[in-house]
């Protein structure tokens, strides 16, 4: 009789791969269950937009259905979408890409990082983004594992990256910069001479440099500039843009990523063996969104501008200092005038007035001192959410 | 900031002002004045609910009506249409290009109402050459709102 040499131990191996484990569970998870208790809370916690899909896009859907549209794409995606895209981006980003082999449809960004990251980084490469960030952005590197290196972004800078900072963090094991402007969580944009800058440093330092521009039609002052659009970084760029934002498409699962042809095929090749295709119906869909969406997206576009400076004014004007953020949907305050810290907060402020903020720290250690307002919210919850947090300023102060 | 008040008040003419005015970025008193102003001006002729009368168990009588005019050497449809829109029993009147020229919606209480607003007073009026009536049996959407109720969606209250 055979007898297994750990039975005395333990009742079976470590079933959960080691870096997995080391994996934080994220910080809105459990934020998002708190939440989930109680009722009656306005919620400026969402990272999406507050808009149905625009009716055109959700009838091309159910169309694709209809004729029986329902088998797997080529693994790039459908020509027609990739066409369009390329198309889609180089009159908006002024990058051209070849649509056969250097655009790939993906689901959603968070696809496309994920392919990105396996198909580029050796074990102990070094991967510099900038912090407070979208949640997933270090966890994605440890994945693949790589070591996610972040470089703070300030509120002197207007949560703009500085060039200097990010040289600082430059090591002989990094390959990989990863940018995401505008920016979830601080709404915040790059200044075209500090991107410049970045794009320098990227060329000495021999860095591929990622950049998650799904915000950037969401852009409220000046002009939107890639990176991938600057001298002598198309060859060393990959652009990663998607649906879910501009055209309010989160559920539909759709995204793409355009690059040199070297990094798109070593992307497909693990796109092709995890995923095959992206869903059929949402990329006919996602077509229909570039050729016939534009003037929803701008609709939805100005309401949010209008929202953006109802929650600044209002946030400035109970106390919790604002910048005034130039893209995407979220205002990020600073809370540090309360002596509170981000957790402890969002905490307070949900269980005192069910108002539902996501800690800053959340979204990186840098974040501390700071919670994010997602104003992809209906106005007048806006302006009830904000009496609320007014509310519970003026508590704080008597205590 | 007038055209965008009014893009707003088109959207909830009930909007509160001071959510007029962050949206607008204007104080309230601003907005107030814009409003008032407005409606000096004609340009807002008044504010009306949207219902769905067939939840409410009303049975208000609406129809279509279609209208052929001759029209008047001086003052083409002008005058007829100024006349019909007088009759409180029409609530909305419209010159119209196409098979027909005046385009009528009218409310009564019943069937015999509005049959007999068309028959004693619409096709005697001088200029009407004839009327073609369609009553209307459900509404599905009015000033760009749905009547039908869709099921509750529930969206995530907080995600990354
Ligand atoms: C910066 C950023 N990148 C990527 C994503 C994920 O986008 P997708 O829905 O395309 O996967 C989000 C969503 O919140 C985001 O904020």
């Amino acid at each position: 009789m055979m007898k297994n040499m750990n039975d005395s131990k333990c009742a079976h191996r470590e079933f959960v791969a080691e870096h997995v484990k080391q994996l934080p569970k994220s910080g809105i998870r459990r934020f998002f269950d708190l939440v989930n208790t109680m009722d009656d809370v306005i919620s400026l916690g969402v990272g999406e937009p507050d808009f149905v899909t625009p009716w055109t896009i959700r009838e091309t859907g159910i169309f694709s259905l209809e004729k029986g549209h329902t088998s797997y794409t080529s693994n790039l995606g459908t020509p027609a979408l990739r066409r369009e895209v390329c198309r889609y981006v180089e009159k908006n980003y002024h990058v051209s890409y070849n649509p056969d082999n250097e655009c790939i449809i993906t689901i959603g960004v968070s696809e496309a990082l994920d392919i990105a990251m396996r198909a580029l980084l050796n074990p102990g490469d070094e991967v510099l983004y900038t912090e407070p960030c979208f949640v997933s952005y270090p966890a994605e590197v440890r994945m693949a594992h790589g070591v996610p290196v972040p470089v703070e972004t300030r509120f002197e800078d207007e949560f703009a990256l500085d060039p200097e900072m990010l040289r600082a963090k430059i090591t002989p094991k990094t390959r990989v910069l990863l940018l995401n402007f505008p920016c979830n969580p601080t709404g915040a944009v790059m200044p075209v001479d500090k991107l410049r800058k970045v794009a320098e440093i990227a060329i000495e330092h021999d860095l591929v440099v990622i950049t998650d521009e799904i915000y950037s039609e969401l852009l409220y002052e000046g002009e939107h500039v890639s990176i991938a659009s600057l001298p002598g970084m198309r060859e060393r760029t990959l652009f990663l843009h998607g649906f879910s934002k501009a055209f309010a498409m989160t559920g539909w699962r759709i995204g793409y990523a355009c690059g040199p042809r070297e990094i798109i095929d070593a992307m497909m090749k693990v796109h092709q063996y995890a995923i095959m295709c992206a869903s059929t119906m949402a990329q006919e869909a996602a077509l229909e969104a570039l050729r016939n969406g534009e003037k929803e997206m701008a609709r939805m576009r100005d309401s949010y501008c209008e929202r953006r400076n109802l929650i600044v004014d209002g946030l400035n004007r109970i106390g919790l200092e604002c910048l005034l953020p130039k893209g995407a949907f979220y205002a990020f305050p600073s809370i540090r005038s309360t002596g509170l810290d981000s957790t402890e907060f969002a905490e307070q402020l949900l269980k005192a007035e069910r108002v539902a903020v996501v800690p800053g720290v959340a979204f990186g250690a840098c974040g501390e001192g700071f919670v994010r307002c997602c104003y992809a919210t209906a106005a007048s919850e806006i302006m009830e959410a904000l009496d609320r947090m007014g509310r519970f300023m003026e508590s704080l102060k008597q205590q | 900031m007038k055209a965008k008040i009014l893009n707003l008040l088109a959207e909830n003419a009930r909007m509160s002002l001071a959510e007029i005015a962050g949206r607008v970025g204007a104080t309230p008193e601003e907005v107030k004045a814009a409003i008032h102003s407005l409606e000096e001006e004609g340009v807002i002729r008044g504010y009306k609910v949207i219902l769905n009368e067939s939840d409410l168990g009303v049975s208000k009588v609406r129809a279509l009506i279609e209208v052929k005019v001759t029209p008047r050497r001086d003052g083409g449809f002008d005058q007829v249409a100024e006349r019909i829109a007088r009759y409180p029993e029409v609530t909305d009147l419209y010159l119209i290009s196409g098979g027909f020229d005046l385009l009528l919606m009218v409310e009564g209480d019943s069937l015999q109402d509005v049959a007999s607003f068309v028959s004693a007073k619409l096709s005697t009026i001088d200029g009407v050459i004839s009327t073609s009536t369609g009553f209307m049996l459900k509404k599905y959407k009015e000033s760009g709102r749905i009547m039908q109720n869709d099921e509750e969606y529930e969206r995530l209250k907080v995600c990354p």
